[in-house]
C-alpha cells in the first residue's frame, strides 16, 4: 500500500469545498457557452450543435452597431484614462511624499468605492443638464463617463510597474544630458511600456464591461453590447443572447491572458 | 546638500506630483467625484410633479426614506415597503458575504497550500471569472437556475423532483447570484492573508495536542483575520449596492436599494427621495471602507 504523506496543512474537506467551488464557479458559464452552440431556438432544451445564433448575431444590425458603439467607446476610454493615468502614476511613484499625495490616491481610487449606481445617477443628473443646455446628445458622454471610472484600473498596473523601476536609468541619462522630456521619450517610456499596455487593457475590458453607468448615462439609441443583452431581458430569451456573451467572454479572457503575460514577475 | 537646496528640491517634487495628477484629478472631478455633490443637493428639494425637481429646500426627500405621508390626513407613518427593501438588501448582503467565506475560505485554503508552480493557475482560475462581464456572469448563472435550467433538468432526469423548482425570481435566486458574483472578491484577499500564514504554527499547535477544530479556531482563524475582514467588505460593499443582480434574477418584486434608486429616477417617481438613498448608500460604504482600510492596515503590519 501506498504511504501516503502527511501533510500538516491538510484540513480535512477543504479540498473538496475547494474543488466544488471551482466547478461551481466554472459549470453556469460553461452552460452559457454551451447553448450558444444550440441548434434549437431555446437555452434550454438541446437540439444539436450549430453556429446559428452565431450568424443570426452577427447579422443582427442592433448588434453590430451595439459592438461598433461599445469598442469606440471602449478604445477611446481606454486612451484618454490611460494617458491621464500614466501622467498621475509618474507623480505620485518615486518621489519623496508631499503634502496632498494621499489625496491624488485616494481620489484616484474614488471610481472603485463609490457604488456604480451612485455614480450612475449623479452622472445622469449632470449630462441631463448639459445636454438640455447644449442641445448636444453624441457620446461625448459615455466617452467622458467611462474614462473617468477607468481610471484607477489604468493606474494601478501603471503604478505598480513604476514601483519595480529604479531612478538608476533614468539618472545616467540626466548626467548624459538628456533633458527632462528626452529622459522620458527615450529611458522611462520604454521600460514602462509594458506597465502602460497593461493598464490600458484593463481599462478597455471595463469599459467594455460596464452595463450601469452606460444605461443611465446614454441618449436614446446609444445602446452598448452590454445594455442591448440587458434590454433583451424584456423579451424572450434566444441563444443570441448567449453567443454574444460567448464572444465577449472570449475576448475579455484573451486579452486578460495577455495582461498576465504582461505583467507576470520575471522570477 | 544645503537644507535650503533639500527644501527646494521637495517643493518642486510636490509641485510636479500635483501638475502631473491635474487632467486625471480634473477628469474625475468632473465625471466621478464632482456629480456626487449634485446628488447631495438634489436630496433637499422638492420633487416635481413629473419626475425631476423643483428648487425649493425640502427636507421630505430625507423624510421619505422612513415615513410616507398619508394621501387623505397627511399624517406621516412608517414606510413599510421601504423599510422591507432595506431589510431585503442588508439580509442578503450579509447571507452572501457568510456563503462568500463558507465557500472561499477553504478555497483560499486550498489555493494557498498547492505547490507555488500550480498555484498561479488556481489564482488564474479565480480571477478570470473576477474580471468578466458581472452581466454575463449574472446570464450564466440565471441558465442555470431558471425553470427549465441545469439544476431543475437534472434533478427531474434524476427523479429527485417532480416540478420544476421555482428559484429564480425569489431573493433565493438573488443570494446565490450575488455569492456567485462576488465570490472572487472573498477569496482574493483571503488567499493574500493565508499565503502569509507561516504553517510551523500549526505543527506547534498538534505538537501541543490541539485537535484540527482547535487550530482552526484558535489559531488559523486569529492569524487571518485581517484577510477575513477586508474579504468580507469587499463582498458586503459591492452586494448591498447591487444592481444587475438583482435587476435580472428578482424579477420586478425583489427589489434590492440599487434597484429602488432606479426606480425613483427612471420611473420619474421621487428624484430627492432616489438622492437621499444614494447619499445614505454612499455613507455607509465609506464606513465600511474605512474598516476595511483599518483591517488591511493591521494585516501589513504584524505588531499592529
Amino acid at each position: 500500500m501506498a504511504e501516503r504523506r502527511y501533510e500538516i496543512s491538510r484540513i480535512p474537506g477543504f479540498a473538496t469545498i475547494a474543488v466544488a467551488t471551482f466547478v461551481m464557479l466554472y459549470l453556469p458559464i460553461a452552460a452559457l457557452v454551451t447553448y450558444s452552440f444550440n441548434a434549437g431556438n431555446s437555452v434550454a432544451v438541446w437540439e444539436g450543435f450549430s453556429l446559428h445564433w452565431y450568424e443570426k448575431a452577427w447579422a443582427n444590425q442592433a448588434v453590430k452597431d451595439a459592438t461598433v458603439r461599445s469598442l469606440t467607446i471602449a478604445v477611446c476610454a481606454a486612451v484618454i484614462s490611460t494617458a491621464v493615468a500614466t501622467l498621475a502614476a509618474m507623480g505620485t511613484t518615486r518621489r519623496a511624499r508631499f503634502r496632498g499625495d494621499t489625496f491624488i490616491y485616494v481620489a484616484i481610487n474614488q471610481p472603485l468605492m463609490v457604488p456604480e449606481i451612485v455614480t450612475a445617477v449623479a452622472l445622469m443628473i449632470l449630462f441631463g443638464m448639459v445636454k438640455q443646455a447644449t442641445g448636444y446628445q453624441g457620446l461625448g458622454y459615455l466617452i467622458l463617463a467611462h474614462s473617468a471610472f477607468c481610471i484607477p484600473f489604468a493606474y494601478l498596473p501603471i503604478r505598480a510597474r513604476l514601483e519595480g523601476m529604479d531612478l538608476s536609468f533614468e539618472t545616467a541619462a540626466a548626467d548624459l544630458y538628456a533633458s527632462p522630456w528626452q529622459t522620458f521619450r527615450h529611458v522611462t517610456l520604454p521600460l514602462l511600456g509594458p506597465g502602460i499596455l497593461a493598464g490600458a487593457m484593463l481599462a478597455f475590458v471595463i469599459s467594455l464591461d460596464d452595463v450601469i453607468i452606460t444605461e443611465f448615462v446614454k441618449s436614446g439609441g446609444q445602446d452598448t453590447l452590454p445594455t442591448y443583452m440587458l434590454g433583451q431581458l424584456r423579451r424572450t430569451m434566444t441563444p443570441e443572447v448567449n453567443a454574444i456573451s460567448s464572444a465577449l467572454l472570449a475576448l475579455t479572457v484573451l486579452l486578460l491572458t495577455a495582461f498576465f503575460l504582461l505583467t507576470r514577475k520575471r522570477d | 546638500m544645503s537644507s535650503a537646496a533639500e527644501e527646494r528640491m521637495r517643493r518642486q517634487s510636490a509641485r510636479n506630483g500635483w501638475l502631473l495628477s491635474m487632467p486625471a484629478l480634473a477628469l474625475l472631478a468632473v465625471a466621478a467625484i464632482g456629480p456626487l455633490a449634485i446628488i447631495v443637493v438634489y436630496s433637499f428639494l422638492t420633487p416635481g410633479q413629473y419626475g425631476n425637481v423643483v428648487w425649493e429646500f425640502s427636507w421630505d426627500g430625507w423624510v421619505s426614506i422612513l415615513f410616507s405621508r398619508d394621501i387623505f390626513d397627511g399624517t406621516l407613518g412608517l414606510a413599510d415597503a421601504h423599510l422591507t427593501i432595506f431589510w431585503r438588501s442588508v439580509k442578503l448582503s450579509i447571507m452572501t458575504t457568510l456563503v462568500a467565506f463558507a465557500l472561499g475560505f477553504p478555497t483560499a485554503w486550498f489555493i494557498a497550500t498547492r505547490p507555488a508552480r500550480q498555484r498561479a493557475m488556481w489564482l488564474f482560475l479565480i480571477t478570470i471569472p473576477f474580471w468578466t462581464n458581472l452581466l454575463i456572469r449574472t446570464f450564466a448563472i440565471m441558465e442555470v437556475i431558471r425553470a427549465e435550467g441545469v439544476i431543475n433538468t437534472v434533478l427531474l432526469w434524476a427523479g429527485v423532483i417532480e416540478r420544476p423548482l421555482a428559484i429564480i425570481y425569489t431573493d433565493t435566486a438573488v443570494l446565490i447570484g450575488m455569492a456567485y458574483v462576488y465570490l472572487p472578491l472573498m477569496v482574493l484577499p483571503l488567499f493574500a492573508a493565508i499565503d502569509r500564514f507561516d504553517m510551523r504554527l500549526l505543527e506547534a499547535g498538534y505538537d501541543l495536542y490541539a485537535s484540527r477544530w482547535q487550530v482552526l479556531r484558535r489559531i488559523i482563524l486569529p492569524i487571518v483575520k485581517p484577510g477575513i475582514v477586508a474579504g468580507s467588505i469587499l463582498v458586503f460593499v459591492p452586494s448591498l449596492g447591487a444592481y444587475v443582480t438583482p435587476r435580472v434574477l428578482g424579477g420586478g418584486k425583489n427589489m434590492m436599494i440599487g434597484n429602488f434608486i432606479e426606480l425613483q429616477f427612471l420611473a420619474g417617481r421621487n428624484w430627492p427621495l432616489g438622492a437621499a438613498l444614494s447619499v445614505t448608500l454612499l455613507v455607509i460604504v465609506t464606513v465600511a471602507l474605512l474598516f476595511y482600510v483599518r483591517a488591511a492596515n493591521r494585516g501589513s503590519n504584524p505588531h499592529g
